[in-house]
């Protein structure tokens, strides 16, 4: 293992996002001795901050100063070089150095390129500021890192109307955050549903109608041509001619791997960074990727979940463990105030007994529910949860850990009551307890009834019932009032009642 | 408000216990107890079992037909009970007159050979010639203790006394290490103090929701759902978080269900949601606290979505959770309980830990009907964590590594502070090294059946037989006993006077109602009577309340100070909560008032994050273990097994499977199954619950041998608090043909 070939290995680390900020914390924690030369290199100039939460100060539950993941002060004192707002030029993989934008070389003996995406800004005349230098156009943002959310915030005084253009899952949170800032949303989305990678069509017309009270209205099947003007109102212009008046327009039209620099690197890229097992490039084993630029396995995974295993998991590796990643279940969960989404693995799948699939639907889009799953060979093997369903927790786990499910699949779809109390306490059976605390049965009871107990106080004498937490009383009391109203033997004194209880309840050693 | 409630219950008193039976063959000593009575007038104590303590009297009853002259249990209106006994607490006295009693000291020369009677002259000779023999030989250290939660205060204080001036061993440490000590060490490093609940229990009543953690309360002490109870009858919420639906959790307005050894991603998403719905306490957190920053930092790490795959709670719940509980505080007041169920893991202190963060960042601690609190286990687990049978730990929750409490507690014991031993490692470590190269040849046992309660009992088992001596204080011939070299019978609850120290920290009163059977001696006459026979004339006292006010010195001036209490208050009080430092000052019912007992005042927010199970679930062991209580029985059930009713409601373990499990383990309700892991197996009775997950299998620890589900458990230990992972580990099911 490295560690043990040389006293200190350089580990430099491109990309200071959630991947990159991960695993520098992971690899300390590991090496407690300080083995690693860390350094890391960040384009942005904040600090590390959760991007998961970015939705939430766009809403405006929480600030930016919230949503700091990792404190300036946290790297020195891990003796970590921290270099922020400097990006990597160039990687030499001959001399195993990195050229930054500061004009620096650093040498590395594992490159971790952890580089993450970049918003996608579909063509379309209006959206960069041609003349501008190609930055985007006025009242145009993306949706990606800080500065974009507050740059957003900082348009956003006097704005009635916006757009997000783009239907996927940052557009959603992305519109359901400014809709609660009181904005008209409009969703425009060129494909025939929202969140087409997670959702199927019933689910997302489920989707739209819990958006539309919350503020946001959804335009599907809607190509735009232009972002324009038009009489003082900034409109977004679609295909058919339809004009969409729209203050600001955030563009959420999805992303692309930040691959630049492995290209010029001549590191095989697919769609993203080509890894192996041990996240490390198939052409060069001391370069690593992680994250959004990482292609494993042929997938390229959009969420932070992933990321945070392939951390670990390289943390792990440059640490000298034996460990593979073998892949990431995605689970997305949207998170949005007022909508309860969770979709996961495929949800478009057709039952097919031959197969062993079996899908289970619940719809109820007048209360905005819809819960879909698809079991494969008896694991759940995909999943729409919309609407607050309770199982929620328990589908995630099943899907998560592959456990089989229930013998009653119907309790993937509706929570299972707990054992309901026998609502008549009279048709109770006679083995059934009634006084825990004291370990009473309603035969118990119903004896000692018989025997002349006639009130709940008398009860209590020969058999102690109701006299721990007192919060079987009720059931007492329902089950002397119906001993009342049948015949019974002849009554005897309660002190007879209470000796023959008494005797009763002596167990033989 | 306090003293008005001490009055005689209305309830008529029942008699269904006291008919002597004659000893099985297998007891040692065929010699009926032969009682005196003490008294007829009507005795007021508190119950033999857990830390509620409930209160009753014990009255002598005129002698049956039969001969049998018994003792009647009649509940009492305490704060803590309201007049209410659970059945271990009503059967409580069959206890005093079983027929499994042991009478008289116990010696045999090896392990191979059945015990002897002999005299307590005899037995003590060879305890203390065993002492002496090893000490010279192996050094001082060589002789451990091992003392329990169950003890009065003036025997843990006693014990600690002993161990520390006598044998001067640093080899001490105690059962309560298995209970309480991750909420100790977590309360001690927030709070700087560790009281269980820092307000009197019927301030729960007051309260508007109570989030409990892991307890189970309809079971392990009764007569404590009244409070629980009285929230809801006034429309306030109670949420039970636990991975079984409990009979504590049928109660609650919500129940979360997480997954075993998840706990602690729970409460940091419980954090993250009061913190992005806007619940904080923000005046309440610059003002009384520090560290929330750091802390948040990792709780915005713990958004719902990402608590809801980690724990399977899903995230509507959380976010009701918090709802309920920020309702409760703006009216009149929310409460976070904490139990064994998220404090008895590897990282129960760090669970702890976040839960204090929750409700410090929602401004509870201090507040009107509000706060933060640990619900105690053993009867004495409070008193028992403050007086020095603690690894650490001096009388008054003094750090034995405190040079000034060393010189205080010193100069209370006449010796000087140089000669006193240092820190010594936990019960389960202590235990592990046992008659290994370097550690302990002998081991005294005091209040523990410890074969029974510690972790893999199995390797525990097999430490105590490497021992030179093994000597065991009970009044039963429990699982550790029956390994011993010598057992010396001592008296029980109602035959002798004391202190105990309730849930609430309120000092209470364990009074005599009868004489101990003839051939029984106490604790503090044992203890005595071996240091004067190691040479240490006059120093103990046999007396209990002369080693209470020796107590009161030596806790003078620490965290847990008794020095204003004496019995006499007690009396008059019903009770005297501590930190007393005077006889002219009431006692503290209520702490945090103005201020936390921390260098600065305020309260120390530490940041913690989640970390996985020690041993997860894997295909060779694919199903989590949990362990946990049942009303009918008190720990390893060396009292309650021999009590004959309630060995009739529940005589032997079951094991709680859910039919689907149980469905694929061809298992049906009621045959027998048995429970394995990496460490060992135990056998239970399957019983078809719905109320569990399907991935989880709950079982009682109250038995011993191929029964004791600790032949199963982890002893991986707290990085801080030592606590092993009672409950979580993986296991297979085998089927017992």
């Amino acid at each position: 293992m490295t560690i043990k070939e040389a006293p200190v290995t350089r580990v430099v680390i491109v990309g200071n996002g959630m991947a990159g900020s991960r695993l520098v914390q992971e690899l300390r924690a590991r090496d407690p001795q300080r083995h690693l030369h860390i350094t890391v290199i960040g384009a942005e100039p904040d600090p590390a901050y959760n991007r998961i939460l970015l939705s939430s100060v766009l809403a405006g539950s929480l600030t930016a100063a919230d949503v700091e993941m990792v404190s300036p002060s946290w790297y020195a004192s891990e003796g970590v070089d921290l270099r922020l707002g400097v990006a990597v030029e160039h990687v030499d993989r001959v001399r195993q150095r990195v050229l930054t934008t500061a004009g620096e070389h650093i040498g590395y003996d594992r490159l971790v390129l952890a580089t993450g995406s970049r918003a996608w800004v579909p063509p379309i005349e209006g959206l960069v500021d041609e003349l501008g230098g190609g930055g985007l156009g006025p009242d145009v943002a993306v949706f990606r890192t800080l500065r974009d959310c507050r740059d957003i915030l900082g348009r956003l005084s006097g704005v009635r109307r916006a757009v997000v253009l783009g239907g996927g899952l940052l557009g959603v949170e992305a519109a359901r955050g400014l809709a609660g800032r009181g904005i008209e949303v409009e969703i425009v989305h060129p494909l025939d549903r929202l969140m087409e990678r997670q959702l199927d069509k019933e689910a997302s017309q489920v989707l739209m109608s819990t958006l539309r009270p919350l503020g946001v209205r959804v335009r599907l099947g809607a190509h735009a041509r232009a972002y324009d003007e038009v009489a003082g109102q900034r409109v977004l212009v679609l295909d058919d001619g339809v004009r969409v008046a729209a203050d600001v327009l955030v563009v959420a039209c999805g992303v692309r791997p930040d691959v630049g620099l492995a290209r010029e690197a001549k590191l095989a890229v697919e769609q993203a960074i080509v890894v192996d097992d041990q996240l490390a490039s198939v052409s060069d084993p001391r370069i690593h990727a992680i994250g959004e630029c990482a292609q494993h396995a042929g997938k390229v995974y959009g969420l932070v979940a992933p990321a945070w295993e392939q951390a670990v998991v390289l943390a792990e590796v440059i640490t000298g463990g034996k460990t593979a990643y073998r892949g990431s279940p995605v689970v997305t969960r949207l998170k949005a105030a007022d909508v309860d989404l969770a979709a996961m693995g495929e949800v478009n799948a057709d039952a097919d007994g031959a197969r062993g699939v079996e899908v289970l639907r619940f719809a109820d889009p007048a209360r905005g529910r819809y819960q879909k799953i698809v079991i494969r060979n008896n694991r759940v093997a995909g999943a729409i949860m919309l609407g607050g369903a309770e199982t929620v927790g328990t589908v995630t786990e099943l899907f998560d850990r592959s456990g089989p499910v229930p013998a009653d699949p119907r309790s993937l779809i509706f929570p299972v009551a707990g054992t309901p109390a026998t609502a008549d306490p009279a048709r109770m059976s006679d083995d059934e307890l009634v006084c825990r605390c004291n370990t009473v049965s309603a035969g118990n009871i119903r004896q000692v009834c018989a025997d002349g107990a006639g009130t709940v106080a008398d009860v209590a004498l020969c058999t102690r019932a109701t006299t721990g937490c007192g919060g079987c009383r009720d059931v007492v009391s329902a089950l002397v009032d119906a001993a009342s109203c049948t015949p019974s033997p002849p009554r005897h004194g309660a002190q007879d009642a209470r000796r023959r209880a008494a005797a009763r309840v002596e167990v033989p050693a | 408000m306090i003293m008005g409630e001490w009055g005689a219950h209305q309830a008529e008193v029942i008699t269904v216990h006291g008919i002597y039976r004659p000893r099985n063959t297998t007891d040692v000593v065929e010699k009926p107890a032969a009682h005196t009575i003490a008294t007829m007038a009507p005795v007021r104590t508190h119950c033999a079992y857990c830390a509620l303590q409930c209160a009753m009297t014990l009255t002598r009853a005129a002698a049956t037909p039969n001969g049998s002259t018994s003792l009647q249990v009649s509940p009492l209106d305490f704060p803590t009970n309201r007049g209410g006994l659970c059945q271990k607490g009503w059967t409580a006295a069959d206890l005093l007159d079983s027929p499994h009693r042991l009478t008289t000291p116990l010696v045999r020369n090896s392990r191979a050979e059945p015990f002897e009677p002999v005299s307590w002259d005899t037995a003590l000779d060879v305890v203390v010639r065993g002492i002496r023999s090893i000490q010279s030989q192996h050094g001082d250290d060589a002789v451990a203790v091992f003392g329990g939660g169950g003890l009065t205060n003036e025997k843990a204080y006693q014990l600690g006394k002993f161990a520390r001036t006598v044998l001067r061993t640093k080899n001490i440490d105690y059962n309560g290490r298995y209970c309480m000590s991750s909420a100790a060490a977590a309360s001690n490093r927030a709070f700087g103090i560790d009281r269980g609940l820092p307000f009197p229990l019927p301030d729960l009543a007051q309260t508007g929701a109570v989030l409990v953690m892991g307890g189970n309360m309809a079971e392990t002490m009764p007569p404590f759902m009244q409070h629980l109870a009285a929230v809801r009858a006034r429309g306030g919420d109670v949420v039970v978080v636990d991975p079984r639906r409990t009979s504590t959790a049928e109660q609650a307005t919500l129940h979360l269900q997480p997954r075993p050894g998840t706990d602690l991603a729970l409460a940091l998403g419980l954090l993250h949601v009061a913190f992005s719905d806007g619940h904080l306490d923000r005046p309440y957190l610059a003002e009384r606290t520090r560290g929330f920053d750091e802390v948040w930092r990792i709780a915005a790490q713990w958004w719902p979505g990402r608590v809801e795959r980690e724990t399977g709670v899903p995230v509507a719940d959380l976010q009701a959770a918090i709802r309920a509980i920020a309702r409760g505080r703006s009216g009149r007041g929310a409460v976070i309980l904490t139990a064994r169920g998220v404090e008895q893991h590897s990282k129960g202190t760090d669970t702890v830990t976040a839960l204090i963060n929750l409700s410090l960042a929602l401004g509870l601690p201090g507040r009107r009907h509000s706060g933060f609190g640990c619900v105690t286990g053993q009867g004495n687990g409070q008193g028992g964590r403050e007086h020095g049978q603690k690894a650490d730990q001096l009388p008054g929750y003094r750090r034995i590594d405190d040079p000034a409490a060393r010189e205080h507690v010193a100069a209370v014991w006449g010796v000087d502070p140089a000669d006193l031993p240092g820190p010594g490692p936990s019960a389960y470590e202590l235990l592990d090294s046992l008659g290994t190269a370097g550690g302990p040849r002998a081991l005294l046992v005091h209040g523990s059946n410890l074969v029974v309660s510690s972790p893999r009992g199995g390797r525990v088992s097999e430490r105590l037989a490497n021992l030179d001596l093994l000597v065991v204080c009970d009044p039963f011939l429990s699982e550790t006993a029956a390994q011993a070299d010598v057992v010396l019978p001592v008296t029980q609850w109602a035959e002798e006077d004391g202190t105990m120290t309730n849930l609430e920290g309120r000092v209470i009163r364990r009074r005599r109602a009868t004489d101990p059977p003839e051939g029984v001696r106490s604790e503090l006459d044992v203890l005595t009577d071996v240091a004067e026979r190691l040479g240490h004339h006059g120093r103990f006292s046999a007396e209990p309340q002369m080693v209470f006010d020796e107590l009161r010195r030596a806790s003078a001036g620490g965290v847990a100070d008794y020095a204003g209490i004496t019995w006499e208050r007690i009396d008059r009080e019903g009770g005297v909560f501590w930190p007393c430092p005077s006889e002219d000052v009431p006692g503290t019912a209520r702490l945090f008032a103005d201020g936390f007992p921390t260098p600065d005042g305020r309260a120390a927010m530490v940041a913690v994050d989640h970390r996985p199970v020690v041993e997860d679930v894997d295909p060779e062991y694919p199903v989590y273990l949990t362990t946990g209580r049942n009303l009918q029985h008190y720990q390893s059930g060396t009292q309650t097994g021999r009590v004959p009713a309630l060995a009739a409601a529940l005589g032997e373990p079951y094991v709680e499977i859910h039919p689907d499990l149980a469905a694929r383990h061809d298992l049906d309700d009621g045959v027998r199954v048995r429970v394995v892991s990496r460490r060992g197996a135990a056998v239970g009775r399957v019983r078809l619950v719905t109320s569990i997950r399907w991935d989880t299998v709950f079982m009682p620890f109250h038995w011993g041998g191929e029964q004791a589900v600790n032949q199963v458990t982890n002893p991986a230990l707290d990085p801080v608090s030592r606590m092993p992972e009672f409950k979580v580990c993986a296991v297979r099911l085998e089927p017992v043909r």
